[in-house]
């Protein structure tokens, strides 16, 4: 029987999985529905604390900080995913300069002081939404986040989507990749705003193939017996004791958010 | 075998009977028109012909995913019938298509879910469904693949795998669209051997006239949406005439003697 070298992965290293970290932590242990509804009530909680309260989003993310720690993720990893940040800081950053008045004055600069506020606020509860998700994908198999959200009755049609997106993800890519050398092959180069209309044809030219892809997978899948559901097959549901574990971060965080309201001016 | 003896001679249903199917596509561009054709149960027949001959809009009739048209589908006895959702389902898991691109037909996340699919739509659970699941596995040598997910395969081993995700259904009939396309010679010859072994009817739908000529002792050849041709494999390739008449050629270099008649 032959057999591709390629393949003898056993895990971390499936499709949308480049941003799981293999390791064998209580962090990576625990269910991925528990790790979800964590971290969704973490950021709610996150995002109800006054921004005037600075400490308490030090607090934040020291706690993050913690948990990255107990997963065995290395800064080296964290920090440079946390660029998808960037894009919302930039945004941010113009605050202080086009926010309202009373102005105030920064290092010579006329700032707004709502702007600095909200700029902060932006800046803080963002990143550390950020460092939070950035932890469960790196402990979570991107398979095992589709089952928890299903534990969670997430609706199942939005699960089944995600799940094919993870499964044609490379599909795509790699069509994506024929048709970009088969551009190159006939002397395209993607040179300035001359080359877009190309590019935007290739893009459009994907998404019918895509399309017209996702129209045979569903002829597929009812030739096989299709009904509207995906079978899902052996789920271990999460124990109570997993629940409090996982919870143990959000009930902290509580207290943190009850205490910055409290010594609110 | 006489395919006319063991449907006549036996009380088994034939796996496939088509009969005076017609069908136009929604913009009144007629795919068929009145094909006949009868396949006895565990026969293997070569499907060929041009392309826009109708092959695959005859495949799409048979379990149903086409209708609309006049004439009749019977799977082992049962109609299909569109409106009937009972014997639509239970069509649905006698005939088992293999699609042509394995990336159409596996589209759960690993082998052994997407084998999983068809018999959990039929209500199997636990054990069976895993019994079902390691068998069907087995038959195509891709047991110990059953954790992969697809796109770690070899394309060879996700057209096996794409047989088993219809064999887990233990069909009545298996029609494949295009079996050896895109396989190298090894894999195509593994893909062959599989195909001997499994007790099953088999229609397949290919270009490929070698491996109809290897695997499928009949043949029936469409033509502009009709059965024009229909005899013994060799017998059709070796026909030099009708070959060329219906766009058909045997690979370079290849000729073909009808085979002497037996006494």
């Amino acid at each position: 029987m032959p057999s591709t070298p390629a393949v003898e992965h056993r895990h971390g290293h499936d499709v949308g999985e480049q941003l799981y970290v293999h390791r064998h932590t209580p962090i990576h242990l625990l269910p991925p529905e528990v790790k979800i509804l964590t971290l969704v009530v973490f950021i709610f909680i996150v995002v109800a604390t006054p921004i005037q309260a600075m400490w308490a989003f030090f607090l934040y993310a020291g706690l993050l900080m913690v948990l990255a720690a107990v997963a065995q993720l290395p800064p080296l990893v964290v920090l440079p995913r946390m660029v998808v940040e960037v894009p919302f800081l930039l945004f941010a950053a113009l605050m202080p300069f086009t926010g309202p008045d009373p102005q105030v004055q920064v290092l010579g600069l006329e700032l707004s002081e709502p702007g600095l506020w909200a700029a902060w606020g932006i800046i803080a509860k963002g990143t550390i939404g950020v460092l939070g998700a950035i932890i469960l994908a790196a402990t979570t198999p991107a398979r095992d986040l589709l089952t928890g959200l299903k534990e969670l009755h997430v609706p199942p049609m939005l699960v089944q989507i995600a799940s094919f997106m993870l499964r044609y993800m490379h599909v795509v890519g790699n069509e994506m990749a024929r048709m970009k050398v088969a551009r190159e092959s006939r002397g395209f180069q993607a040179t300035g705003i001359r080359s877009w209309p190309v590019v935007a044809q290739s893009a459009g030219a994907l998404f019918i193939r895509s399309y017209e892809r996702g129209e045979r997978v569903h002829l597929a899948m009812l030739s096989r017996g299709y009904t509207g559901s995906l079978p899902t097959m052996d789920t271990l549901k999460a124990s109570r004791a997993q629940w409090l574990k996982g919870l143990g971060l959000p009930a902290i965080a509580l207290v943190i958010c009850l205490a910055a309201w409290a010594v609110q001016p | 075998m006489d395919p006319e003896t063991s449907i006549t001679g036996s009380p088994t249903p034939p796996s496939l009977a088509v009969s005076g199917l017609a069908y136009s596509y929604p913009d009144s561009n007629q795919a068929l028109f009145g094909i006949d054709l009868e396949v006895g149960h565990g026969e293997r027949v070569a499907l060929l012909g041009p392309n826009g001959a109708g092959k695959t809009t005859l495949v799409m009739h048979l379990n149903g995913i086409l209708s609309g048209g006049i004439g009749e589908v019977h799977v082992a006895g049962v109609r299909v019938d569109p409106e009937n959702r009972e014997t639509l389902h239970e069509v649905r898991r006698r005939v088992g298509i293999v699609f042509q691109d394995p990336d159409d037909q596996l589209f759960m996340p690993s082998v052994r879910e997407d084998v999983a699919f068809g018999p959990a739509n039929m209500g199997l659970r636990g054990e069976a469904l895993e019994a079902r699941v390691g068998h069907a596995l087995d038959l195509v040598g891709m047991r110990d693949f059953a954790d992969r997910p697809p796109h770690h395969l070899s394309f060879g081993q996700r057209r096996r795998v794409a047989v088993a995700t219809v064999l887990s259904m233990e069909p009545e009939i298996i029609v494949l669209d295009e079996p050896s396309s895109n396989l190298d010679p090894a894999s195509r010859a593994e893909l062959a051997d599989i195909l001997r072994t499994l007790d099953v009817t088999i229609l397949m739908v290919t270009h490929d006239l070698l491996y109809a000529l290897e695997l499928c002792p009949r043949s029936v050849i469409m033509s502009q949406g009709a059965i024009v041709a229909d005899g013994p494999t060799r017998d059709l390739l070796s026909d030099t005439a009708l070959m060329a008449r219906y766009r058909l050629a045997l690979p370079y270099g290849v000729t073909l003697e009808p085979k002497p008649t037996p006494s």
